[in-house]
Parts: C-alpha cells; structure tokens; sequence
C-alpha cells in the first residue's frame, strides 16, 4: 500500500509529467487559457492516458514480446492510442452526450499529445506490473490536469495584469510555467 | 527555382520552428540540456521531416481523405522506428542521452502538420525541400538554445570549455525550470526584434504569434 502511494505522490508532485519530465508541453501552454478549458482538457488526458497505458501494456505483453516484435513499439502504440481516441470519441458521442460535449474537443488533440504515449513509454521501460501502470498512468494524468489547471490560473490573472509588449501570450505562459517548475523542484525533497 | 528556395527558405526565418511557429516544445525544452543533444535531435527530426513530406507527397493521391491523419502517422512512425535502430546502431551514446524523445518524434507536431499543411497538397520536390528547410531551421534553433543553456549551465560549448576557470555554473539553466525560462525569454526577444523590423520598414506591427496550431489542421476535423 504504501508503495503504491509512494508511487502516487511522486508521478503527481516530485516527477511531475510537464514541469519535471518535460512531456506534454503542446497542450500545456496551448490549452492553458481558461480553467473551463484546462479542465476539460485535463480530464480527457487523464481518462486517455490511463485506457492507453493499459492497453499498449496488454499489447506489449501478449503480443510484442511473445512475437519478438519490440523494436516495432513505436509504430503499434501510436496505432493504439490513435485509435482508441477515435474510438472513446464514437462512445462517448452515442453513450454520454454530456461528456461528449465537454470532453470532445480535446480527444483529436490528445492523439498528439507526447503525454499520452510518453506515459505508456515509461511504463514499459521501467517495466511494471500491470496494477502499477494502471495506477503510474491515472497519477501522471492527474499531474498533468494539476499543473495545468494551476498555469490556467495564473493566466487568467495575467492576462489582465500589464505585462511587456513582447511578453504577451506564450513568452510569459513559459516563464510563468518555469516558475511553476522551481516551485515544484521543492517536493524533491519529500521521497 | 525561386520557389524552391522560397519553400526552403520559409523554414529558415519566416515560420522558422519553435520561435515563428510554436510547435514541437517538448523535445525542444528536454534534449537542450547541451548543444550536442539539440544538434543530434535536430538531425532526427530533419531526416524524419524530409522523408515524411516525401512519402505523404507520393501517396497524396492515393491515400483517401478520411483515415489521412491515421496514414500520415503510420508513415512517420515507420520513418521514426527506423531512426530508432539507426541511432542505436551508429550513435548508441546520443540514443541514450535522448531516451524517451526518440520515440516522442512522432507525436512532435511539426511533423503530422507538415504533412497535413503541405506534403498532401504539393508535388514531391517542393515537399522534399519544404520538410528540409523546416528541419534545418528546427535544428539550428535547437542548436542555439542548446548552446545558451550549456554556456551558462556547465560553462561549455559542444563540451569544450568557454567560461573562465572560476565561473561558477548556473546549474538553473540546465534544469527544467531554465528550459521554460530560457525559451520564454528567446521567444520574447524573437518578438522585439520582429516587431523591430516592422516598424523600420513602415508596416504594421503585429501581435505576438500566439500558440496556435496554424499550419497542423489535425484538431479542426
């Protein structure tokens, strides 16, 4: 239990995904200009990148490495993700209406998004069990909305505030977010 | 002749990626811990790049509009897949430093909107040099903020030593929050001296370029 835990809070403060682990930066600085968006749009990753994480890993087990075919992961993960986002968008749209209309602009943007196959990457590469990718995918999403829910934040103060010229839009989002960034290196400490 | 080096030329300073065009930030915030890392990342991306242009240009007639982003992605991983072995045959030691953004090339924006924004509306040529000069631009600004971050981060250059003896390095600008900061700052300073030479020739100044994905149509099926 505690590993788990450990586990949890390390993929959502110390490592988080965009402001320590670099992934997912597109989105992050292209999505981050509301809260109602960053919200919709963090959700949507975190219930992409959790399906995703569990899939490929089914498909790297049963598949890849029975077949030794792993030099093809690249080509078969993006496949999958591709794929599976068209499909959640086609369930979403008969199933739920109403997450369908407050998540589905965001899931053609997810198949691009390196979060979601950055996150089923690192789980193959530190090679964990399926409960724990299960569990690493649901918190690096969670990082992801977290971080990017705070930058939404902070822009929408910005955005009123009197910033240089040459600043407005995406200069200060970055700095901003490498503030973001210092602020959470002091969780480095905690494991 | 003109136009093919308009096209090329395009990458280079008019839509030069990431400062004219903000697309593809990871790779360029995670591998421009040193100049080296940047250059080599940069080469991946041109080869990818002009094969992927060229690939989507043949088939652009072939391939039906509706499953065309799956195509493209299918196309660019393959090219990305052969990358892969490639560096781990003939630079094993840069594979590693680049880890997990090899792969990553394929979900680098730059790439599928390329394809969608150019390859699958021109002939082979133009494409080939559209993607070369992109990939070109790509890597000397890759190169460029690697080669800040590692001057003042470690105090060298391509792993040579340029700072005097007793500088102390600013180990900030080799962390993550350097990365943000210093491509912020890049991006600012590409916005003053834009805005610069609008003023100096008489045209109207523009606004900054926002982060929009103006040349990738892959959000707005």
């Amino acid at each position: 239990m505690k590993e788990y835990f450990l586990l949890f809070i390390s993929a959502i403060f110390v490592n988080n995904i965009v402001l320590a682990q670099y992934l997912g930066n597109c989105p992050f600085i292209g999505t981050s200009k509301k809260i109602s968006v960053a919200i919709g749009m963090g959700s949507a990753v975190v219930f992409v990148a959790t399906m995703s994480a569990s899939i490929t890993w089914a498909v790297q087990e049963y598949l890849l490495d029975p077949m030794g075919l792993q030099y093809l992961q690249t080509l078969t993960f993006i496949l999958v993700i591709a794929s599976l986002v068209q499909f959640v968008e086609m369930f979403l749209k008969k199933a739920v209406p109403p997450l369908y209309k407050s998540l589905g602009i965001f899931l053609p943007l997810i198949t691009t998004n390196c979060a979601v196959m950055g996150i089923a990457i690192i789980c193959q590469r530190e090679e964990f069990s399926f409960i724990k990718t299960v569990a690493f995918s649901f918190a690096c999403g969670m990082g992801f909305m977290l971080a990017l829910i705070v930058l939404s934040a902070i822009r929408e103060r910005i955005e009123v505030s009197r910033t240089p010229k040459s600043m407005k839009g995406t200069p200060i989002a970055l700095i901003m977010a490498g503030l973001m960034s210092l602020a959470f290196f002091a969780f480095k400490g905690m494991i | 002749m003109s136009k093919l080096w308009k096209e090329f030329s395009k990458g280079l300073w008019k839509d030069l990626p990431p400062f004219k065009v903000v697309l593809g930030l990871c790779p360029v915030l995670a591998v421009t811990k040193t100049a080296d890392n940047g250059f080599g990342m940069g080469l991946a991306v041109i080869f990818v790049l002009t094969m992927s242009n060229v690939l989507v240009s043949i088939f652009r007639k072939i391939i039906p509009p509706k499953v065309r982003i799956a195509c493209f992605i299918v196309i660019a991983a393959s090219l990305v897949v052969s990358v892969e072995l490639l560096m781990q045959a003939f630079a094993y030691p840069l594979y590693q430093q680049l880890g997990i953004f090899v792969p990553l090339i394929v979900v680098n924006c730059i790439i599928l909107g390329r394809a969608e924004a150019f390859a699958s509306k021109n002939p082979i040529l133009l494409s080939a040099v559209d993607g070369l000069g992109m990939g070109i631009g790509f890597t000397i600004s890759l190169t460029l903020l690697g080669g800040i971050r590692e001057l003042f981060g470690y105090g060298t250059l391509f792993g040579t030593r340029i700072m005097p003896e007793h500088y102390k390095p600013f180990s900030f600008m080799v962390e993550a929050p350097g990365a943000f900061v210093c491509l912020g700052l890049m991006l600012s300073a590409m916005n003053i001296f834009t805005s610069w030479q609008a003023r100096r020739k008489g045209q109207a100044v523009l606004d900054n370029p926002g982060h929009e994905c103006r040349s990738c149509g892959i959000c707005s099926r």
